[in-house]
């Protein structure tokens, strides 16, 4: 019996936030009338998309040990790449030059814009040793600065019905950004489970020393890290920027919060080595839930905030209470 | 006096510790002796109030006692001086022996006066020179565990326990702490001291008590019991270390050095290793030898790329000249690093048995080029677990849940999959148990009767003399001998790796 008891624990501890989601979503029931239904759960699976692309980004960048600040700006920065090149194409008069974009060429440059600012921070933090969280605040300053520059501060709109549909559309009643989501999360736990990267990304996460002289190539596995999370920033740009019709300027400020947040409440260790994309997707949804939520429940937008951070504090003292059991 | 009765704890429904009796005699050295995972550290921490959760009774002075915490013990008069040491390294000596327990002024301020003049007081009672405004990462580890020493003095502890206190210093600081140790027993404080180092118990402890597994086995005077007797409590068998040469010189060259030379990072024309040039055969194991400070582990390091920037000299894998500017150059030269720390440079504590082995050859592990078989990395640690000996609850445990030795076998066996033809080991059996330690030798002796090249640095002479079939003596970072086995003896070798001024 004693031998059964730690896993059972340990058990326990893995599926504790899939135990939270479930009351809270029980609860929302019992209170509220709207909250049980077909409609409202695609509603809030539609806002949790977003939250899921980035949260999965930070939480392989995470698992490094490693942090990203500047999900956001990267985000914004490339919807708005996004919306200028689907309206107005790329021009370079000196050249005489137009490109005009499909639908297709503009998503494509806006994912690899975003893969390399995230190369970027990589390259700062590997080759310079500048600290992950001072590196992305700074790109988090930078790329906000270049969304200004290039929309001149106002939102670029009217981008046509066809990009409209990736943020509002549907396929097979499930609306397209939670089939992006879903093949983002899947992506990831393929590599996280699956594959060598997986492993090495644990393991730099575990003990850096240790993977390092295993002759593993840390810096190549951070800057893929950081790479993947700055191209998923842009997923997410893309899907905002066509859900409102719009890039706007100010987009995606503080997304970086709710991504670290979902990836904390889903159990991943910001110390790295721990912590799984599952974990993530769950914490991403238990906002997204909570969010939705306290509206149904007329609760003021000012106690909503004060309610997730609650909730955040929360989810980690009963993860550091159920270590503390098992040590 | 402190007294243990029918002390008994499990950890996550495993027993580290079964019913252990046992009486500290107050004034006198107390050893406790065992191998790892004998359950010695468990026992301390729950005597310095780490662990609060425990079946038993303490018994001080007479006096049922059950700390909540660490304070509690130190305010009794139980003080614990850790294997890894517990100093602020940016703060001065000061300010680390007076944390958490600052004197301050009427006025609540700091009264930095009086702790400093206190500081040099208790410096000076331990023989110790130094500013007490000196910063901890400034001083030698043997230095920062006098200023342990002083933090305890200062508490006026009248129980001292020392975890493994010498496996970390020069043999003169061990001389310098054993007369500490007979000043502070001839104050009349109980010293508890922990060591693997048999010959030093003999020297320093006054009375010993053998756990094994948990169970308290025996206690008595070391001045009544032989080593080997001793041995015989500590594994329940007789232990026979053999002394097997063998001439391997014509077999075929492995690994050919020539000047090796490393730069110190931070002090100009500094030089830690200079020209240091040797080879190694096929199926020969070269120890290497060196005073603390003497460049062995930094050797080691700069053939497996590790100090890219400050290494010169040239490197010859049968024959051949390998650059090797990171540990991937190492190991694609069929070379391979047993570091020195198991836990901060070996492994992932985290992770499990498993996949600590399988981390070196995951590329050949995957399927279709990516996708990682499970078959085969469970059969590769399998493989390993037996063929080694892991004594693991499961090949899915983390690995920080073993014991010493056992982790030092995972170690092992992630590079022993990569099929190296040279095997580098840096202190191979540091703070293991007498059973894993002569595991770990006859497994080395086996590799070497296979064809691997192995080089062991070792800071023991026993263990050099023991398994070695020639040695090498470097001195303040240069090759000083180069001695086969029939001609080396203990004076050889010191004789050699001591700097002549």
């Amino acid at each position: 019996m004693t031998a059964i008891a730690p896993t059972y624990r340990a058990n326990i501890k893995r599926f504790q936030s899939v135990i939270a989601l479930l009351v809270l979503c029980i609860v929302l029931a019992v209170l509220t009338d709207k909250f049980f239904t077909a409609a409202n759960g695609l509603n809030v699976l539609r806002q949790v998309a977003v939250n899921a692309c980035i949260a999965t980004g930070m939480t392989l960048i995470v698992l490094t040990g490693g942090i990203d600040l500047s999900v956001g700006s990267v985000l914004a920065l490339c919807g708005a790449i996004t919306a200028g090149l689907l309206k107005y194409g790329w021009s370079i008069p000196s050249a005489d030059l137009f490109i005009g974009f499909t639908i297709l060429g503009a998503v494509l440059v806006a994912i690899l814009a975003g893969a390399l600012l995230g190369f970027i921070n990589g390259i700062t933090i590997t080759a310079f040793k500048v600290p992950p969280f001072v590196a992305t605040l700074a790109m988090l300053t930078i790329a906000r600065g270049f969304t200004m520059l290039y929309t001149g501060g106002h939102p670029v709109s009217n981008l046509g019905e066809g990009f409209a549909r990736i943020g509002t559309g549907s396929w097979l009643g499930i609306p397209v950004p939670v089939w992006i989501a879903a093949a983002v999360v899947s992506l990831a736990v393929f590599i996280t489970k699956k594959t060598r990267l997986g492993r090495y990304i644990y393991a730099i996460g575990g003990n850096e020393t240790a993977a390092r002289l295993s002759g593993i190539r840390i810096n190549r596995v951070k800057l893929f890290v950081y790479g993947i999370g700055g191209a998923l920033a842009a997923v997410g740009g893309i899907i905002v920027t066509s859900r409102l019709d719009s890039a706007q300027p100010n987009a995606g400020i503080s997304y970086e919060l709710d991504a670290i947040a979902a990836v904390v409440i889903g159990g991943t260790s910001l110390n790295g080595g721990r912590g799984s994309v599952w974990g993530t997707v769950i914490g991403a949804v238990i906002i997204g839930v909570l969010n939705n939520g306290l509206v149904l429940l007329n609760v003021s937008p000012f106690w909503q905030q004060v309610v997730k951070g609650g909730v955040i504090l929360l989810a980690v003292i009963i993860d550091k209470i159920g270590d503390r059991r098992n040590e | 006096m402190l007294e243990a009765k029918n002390i008994s704890k499990n950890f996550s429904g495993v027993r580290a510790l079964s019913n252990i009796n046992l009486q500290l005699v107050p004034g006198k050295v107390n050893a406790i002796i065992g191998e790892n995972g004998a359950g010695k550290s468990t026992l301390m921490k729950i005597f310095s109030g780490v662990h609060t959760q425990y079946e038993g009774e303490i018994i001080l002075n007479g006096q049922l006692v059950k700390f909540a915490n660490t304070r509690e013990a130190e305010e009794a008069g139980i003080a614990i001086i850790h294997q890894e040491l517990n100093l602020v390294p940016y703060l001065s000596i000061t300010e680390n022996i007076f944390l958490g327990r600052e004197l301050t002024t009427v006025l609540g301020m700091l009264d930095k006066k009086q702790m400093r003049g206190k500081a040099r007081d208790l410096l000076g009672r331990l023989n110790m020179d130094v500013d007490p405004d000196t910063k901890i990462a400034a001083l030698k580890v043997g230095q920062q565990q006098m200023v342990e020493i002083a933090r305890a003095l200062f508490s006026n502890a009248s129980v001292i326990i020392m975890d493994e206190p010498t496996s970390a210093i020069s043999d003169k600081e061990v001389e310098q702490l054993f007369t500490i140790i007979r000043q502070l027993r001839s104050e009349g404080r109980t010293i508890v001291y922990i060591s693997h180092k048999l010959k030093e118990l003999f020297t320093i402890a006054d009375r010993f008590i053998v756990l094994r597994d948990g169970a308290s086995i025996d206690a008595g005077d070391m001045a009544a019991i032989t080593q080997d007797e001793l041995i015989q409590k500590m594994t329940g068998r007789k232990l026979g270390m053999g002394k097997t040469g063998k001439t391997v010189l014509d077999a075929p060259e492995l690994l050919r050095v020539e000047n090796i030379s490393l730069r110190h990072p931070e002090l100009a024309k500094t030089m830690v290793l200079s020209g240091i040039s040797f080879t190694l055969h096929k199926g020969e194991i070269l120890g290497i030898y060196g005073l603390m400070g003497a460049g062995r582990t930094e050797l080691l390091e700069c053939l497996f790329g590790l100090h890219p920037k400050n290494a010169m000299g040239q490197i010859f894998v049968n024959g051949q000249v390998r650059k090797i500017k990171t540990p991937v150059d190492a190991i694609a030269a069929g070379l391979a690093l047993v570091p020195e720390d198991r836990k901060l440079q070996g492994l992932v504590l985290d992770q499990s048995v498993r996949s600590n082995i399988s981390i070196t050859t995951l590329q050949e592990l995957e399927r279709w080029g990516i996708v990682l078989s499970e078959t085969k990395e469970r059969l590769l640690a399998d493989q390993f677990i037996s063929s080694l000996g892991i004594k693991t609850p499961s090949p899915q445990s983390a690995a920080k849940n073993l014991s010493g030795g056992n982790q030092q076998k995972i170690v092992l066996a992630k590079w022993l999959a990569t099929q190296p033809q040279v095997l580098l080991l840096d202190e191979p059996t540091r703070g293991i148990d007498i059973n894993a330690k002569s595991e770990i030798y006859k497994l080395m002796k086996n590799l070497a009767t296979e064809g691997m090249g192995i080089i062991m640095v070792s800071s023991e002479l026993p263990e050099i003399l023991a398994v070695s079939d020639r040695v090498l003596v470097i001195c303040e970072g240069e090759l000083t001998a180069s001695i086969a086995i029939e001609d080396a003896t203990e004076q050889e070798i010191l004789k050699n790796a001591i700097h002549k001024n």
